[in-house]
C-alpha cells in the first residue's frame, strides 16, 4: 500500500465558512482550497466529503499500550486498530509496561511492533521512564532513550514522591525532551477511584481529594519557575488544579497541561451503583470541576487533551468497586464522545483541532498537519450526524473498559488517513 | 404481603411500609424466640449461605441462629479456607456458591458495594450483612426495632451516633434509616473520624460529645478499630477515651432516660465507660436480641417472596 493522490470534496473545515477541497499527493498536502464542483481531477482518488468534516489527524499525547508485559489487556497492534479507528494518525505511550520502558532495547521493540502491526501508521511515539524502574530513585537513561525514539519522560502512574529527586529529573531532562508529571501526592491519593466529597462519603468508599492532585500541581509549577525548565501536567481533572495552571501561566510559568474527554463529559455521580467502568485515575470529579476545565480547555490554560486510554480485562473490572483497576479505554471514542460538547455549544470543532492535534504535536514536536502545502497528509474524516451505539465489538481496542458501553453516541470517525495512506476505512468490508 | 424486593442491600431501597412489614414480621417472630422450643417450621428445605469474607462472630451468629430457628439449613463460609485466599475472583465464588441452589447469600464483605456486585450476579437474595463502609442493613433495622420497643415512635427523637462514623457502615445505614421514622439524627467525632463532606450523610455534624449529646434521647456509640490509630487518625486511644468516651457525666447532658446503645463488640473504657454498658438504660443486649428476631424477618421475607408470586 502506497499514499494515494486523494481529492476530499466539498467537506466542512473547523474554521472555514465554505466547503473545502483537500488535495494531497505523496503523502502531503497539496493545497486546501474553497471547494470546487467543476474541478476535474483524474490523477486523485475522489472521497466525497458532504456532510462530513475534515480534520487533522488526532494526536495523543498520554496511552497505554500495555505491551511488552500485558498483552492481555492491549498490544500495540490493537491500540494503534483502535487509534487509527479513533482518528488518531500519533500514539505517544507511557513507560509503565513490564519490563518498564527505561532501557533503549524496550522503546526499539515497541517501534518494531508498531512498525509490523500498522507499516502506514498511526506512528507510535513512546514515552520513556523519567526513573529507573519507575521507582522514583535514580534516573532513568533519558539520552539513551532520545536517541532510541522517546519523545518524552514521564514516571505516569507512579508519580516521583521525592522531590529533590523529581527536581533533579526535570532539570536532567530539559535539555533532552519534555516531562510529563501525573500530579498526585502519593501519600494523600492512596488507593482510590473516587473523589473525595459527598458521593465517596454516601457510597462509603476512601476518596481522594482534589487537593492531592493540587498539591503536585503547585510543586511542579515551583519547580518549573525556579528551574526555568518546563513541565507538562498529566490529566488534569480538577478545578483547583486549573486555578494553579491559570495563575502560573498569567506569570509566563513554562507549563502545559491535559485534561481527557472523561473529565469534561462525565462526574463522579457515575459511581452511583459502584460501576467499576467509571473507576479511574485520577478520579472523575464535581460538575464545577467538570466546567472548570471545558473553560480552561476553551481558553488555552489547559492546552490539549488525551485520552489517557488505559484499557484492561473485563476480569480486572468486574469486581468490587475496591478492587478494579483504574482506567478508561478511551480511544475508539474519544472524538465521537466529546462531539457531545460541541453540539452542546461548549466547544466548537476548531477548539477541538487545536487542542487535540495541533497544541500536543507543537509541545511533543511530532509531525502535524496544519493544511499546509508540504504538511503531512494525516487527516480524518467525521460523520457528525452517524449514531451509533458502544458495544464490545464496536470497539477495536482490547479493552472494552468504558463507562459508555450500551450508550448511544451521535458522531463518527469514518476514515483515517496516515501520510496519504487509509488507515481506517468505516465503509470497508470488515472495518 | 408480597415482599418486594430480591435483595437487600441497604435501607435506601426500603419504604416507609416496607420498614413497616419488617418490623412487625420481626415482633411476631420475637415471641418465637421467647419459647422453650424455638423452633419453627416455616422455612424448611430452604438453604442459606452465610458467606463471610470478612471476620464476624455476632452477625454471623446471629444469621445463622435466625435461620436455624426457621428451620433453613444454613452453611458458613469464612474468607480463610474459601477459594478467595486462594485468587479466586469474588465473581467466581459467588457464581459457585449459586450453582449449589441456595435460597440465599448473606454476605459480608471488606469493599463497599460488594453486596451490590453479587446481587447482581447471582438469581438468589443477597442480604447484606455488612459491605466495607458501605452500609449494614440488618443492624439498623434491628437498631430501629430495640428503640421502638421502649419508645412508641421516633417522631421527634434524637439519636447520637458517636464515633468513627467515617469508617462505619452502621452510621452511614443508620443515618439513612431512622430520619425516615422521624428521627433526628447528630453525628459526632473528630474531624479525622468524618468523612469529608459529611453533611451528605443527612446527619447534624457535631465535634464536641458535650454539645451533641445535649437533649439527646438515645447515644449510640460506635466500635473504634485499632488501625485508626496507625492510619494517623487519632493519637491514641487514651486521648480518643478522654475527648469522645460516653461516660456518665456526659450522658447526663442527655435527656433523662436517655438510652444507650453499641452494635458491638465494645471497646470498654474506650468508646464506652463500663458501668454505662451495664446500666439499666443500655439496650446493648437487647440489640443483640433483636438481631435474631429482625434476620429471622428478613431471610423469611427474601426467601419466601417467590413462593407467594413475587419476580426475582
Amino acid at each position: 500500500m502506497t499514499a494515494q493522490a486523494l481529492a476530499v470534496t466539498n467537506v466542512r473545515v473547523p474554521g472555514r465558512d465554505d466547503a473545502c477541497d483537500l488535495l494531497t499527493a505523496d503523502g502531503k498536502v497539496v493545497e486546501l482550497s474553497p471547494h470546487d464542483p467543476k474541478a476535474d481531477r483524474p490523477d486523485f482518488r475522489r472521497i466525497d466529503g458532504r456532510g462530513l468534516v475534515l480534520m487533522p489527524a488526532l494526536t495523543d499525547a498520554h496511552a497505554h499500550m500495555r505491551e511488552p508485559g500485558q498483552e492481555w489487556k492491549e498490544d500495540i497492534a490493537s491500540g494503534l486498530a483502535a487509534a487509527a479507528a479513533g482518528g488518531f494518525s500519533n500514539i505517544m505511550c507511557m513507560a509503565n509496561t513490564d519490563p518498564v520502558n527505561d532501557h533503549g532495547a524496550i522503546t526499539r521493540f515497541m517501534l518494531r511492533r508498531a512498525k509490523d502491526a500498522h507499516p502506514h501508521g498511526p506512528r507510535l511515539f513512546p514515552i520513556g521512564a523519567l526513573t529507573v524502574g519507575l521507582r522514583g530513585r535514580e534516573l532513568a537513561p533519558m539520552a539513551e532513550l532520545l536517541e532510541a525514539g522517546c519523545v518524552a519522560f514521564s514516571n505516569d502512574g507512579e508519580p516521583v514522591a521525592d522531590t529533590e529527586i523529581f527536581r533533579r529529573a526535570m532539570e536532567y531532562a530539559a535539555d533532552l525532551a519534555p516531562v510529563i508529571d501525573h500530579c498526585e501526592d502519593p501519600f494523600m491519593a492512596k488507593g482510590s477511584g473516587a473523589n473525595e466529597g459527598a458521593m465517596s462519603a454516601r457510597l462509603g468508599l476512601r476518596g481522594q481529594p482534589d487537593a492531592a492532585e493540587a498539591i503536585q500541581v503547585a510543586r511542579d509549577i515551583l519547580l518549573a519557575e525556579y528551574l526555568n525548565v518546563p513541565v507538562h501536567l498529566a490529566h488534569v481533572s480538577c478545578r483547583r488544579a486549573v486555578e494553579l495552571i491559570a495563575a502560573a501561566k498569567k506569570r509566563g510559568a513554562p507549563v502545559t497541561a491535559e485534561t481527557c474527554p472523561h473529565y469534561l463529559l462525565m462526574t463522579d455521580a457515575a459511581l452511583l451503583g459502584y460501576d467499576t467502568m467509571a473507576k479511574v485515575n485520577p478520579p472523575l470529579r464535581t460538575d464545577a470541576d467538570r466546567l472548570a476545565l471545558i473553560d480552561a480547555l476553551r481558553e488555552g490554560v489547559v492546552d490539549i487533551l488525551a485520552t489517557d486510554h488505559a484499557p484492561h480485562a473485563s476480569h480486572e473490572k468486574e469486581t468490587p468497586f475496591e478492587d478494579a483497576k483504574n482506567g478508561i479505554s478511551g480511544l475508539d471514542t474519544a472524538l465521537a464522545s466529546l462531539w457531545e460538547l460541541v453540539r452542546q455549544g461548549r466547544l466548537t470543532p476548531a477548539d477541538i483541532v487545536t487542542r487535540f492535534a495541533w497544541r500536543p504535536a507543537e509541545i511533543f514536536k511530532l509531525p502535524v498537519n496544519r493544511f499546509a502545502p508540504g504538511d503531512p497528509a494525516d487527516f480524518l474524516l467525521f460523520d457528525p450526524d452517524d449514531s451509533w451505539v458502544v458495544t464490545p465489538e464496536s470497539l477495536r481496542s482490547k479493552g472494552k473498559n468504558t463507562p459508555l458501553l450500551g450508550q448511544p453516541l451521535t458522531g463518527r470517525v469514518v476514515l483515517t488517513v496516515v501520510e496519504g495512506v487509509v488507515v481506517h476505512d468505516l465503509s470497508a468490508p470488515g472495518a | 404481603m408480597n415482599w418486594p424486593h430480591k435483595d437487600l442491600l441497604d435501607v435506601s431501597q426500603l419504604s416507609r411500609e416496607d420498614v413497616d412489614v419488617v418490623m412487625r414480621t420481626a415482633a411476631s417472630f420475637r415471641e418465637i424466640n421467647a419459647r422453650p422450643v424455638k423452633k419453627v417450621p416455616t422455612l424448611k428445605g430452604k438453604s442459606v449461605v452465610l458467606f463471610f469474607a470478612e471476620p464476624s462472630t455476632r452477625t454471623k451468629t446471629s444469621f445463622d441462629i435466625a435461620g436455624k430457628r426457621l428451620s433453613a439449613d444454613t452453611f458458613g463460609l469464612a474468607k480463610t479456607g474459601s477459594s478467595l485466599q486462594k485468587g479466586e475472583t469474588l465473581k467466581d465464588t459467588v457464581r459457585t456458591l449459586e450453582a449449589m441452589n441456595p435460597d440465599a447469600i448473606v454476605m459480608r464483605h471488606a469493599s463497599s458495594g460488594a453486596a451490590d456486585f453479587v446481587a447482581k450476579r447471582v438469581g438468589c437474595a443477597v442480604i447484606n450483612a455488612g459491605d466495607g463502609w458501605h452500609a449494614h442493613p440488618t443492624q439498623a433495622l434491628l437498631d430501629l426495632f430495640t428503640l421502638l420497643e421502649v419508645w412508641d415512635t421516633l417522631a421527634g427523637k434524637t439519636v447520637v451516633i458517636l464515633g468513627d462514623v467515617a469508617h462505619s457502615r452502621v452510621a452511614r445505614s443508620n443515618c439513612r434509616l431512622l430520619p425516615m421514622l422521624g428521627a433526628r439524627v447528630r453525628i459526632c467525632a473528630p474531624r479525622t473520624l468524618l468523612p469529608k463532606d459529611a453533611q451528605a450523610l443527612d446527619a447534624e455534624i457535631f465535634h464536641d460529645p458535650d454539645k451533641a449529646l445535649a437533649g439527646a434521647d438515645a447515644v449510640m456509640c460506635l466500635r473504634l478499630q485499632l488501625e485508626r490509630q496507625e492510619a494517623g487518625l487519632l493519637p491514641d486511644l487514651r486521648e480518643y477515651a478522654r475527648r469522645f468516651c460516653l461516660t456518665p457525666d456526659r450522658l447526663a447532658l442527655a435527656n433523662p432516660g436517655a438510652k444507650v446503645l453499641h452494635p458491638g463488640p465494645i471497646n470498654r473504657g474506650v468508646e464506652i465507660a463500663s458501668d454505662l454498658a451495664d446500666a439499666g438504660n443500655s439496650l446493648i443486649l437487647d440489640q443483640v436480641s433483636s438481631g435474631v428476631a429482625v434476620r429471622m424477618a428478613i431471610l423469611y421475607l427474601h426467601i419466601t417472596r417467590k413462593d407467594q408470586g413475587g419476580q426475582a
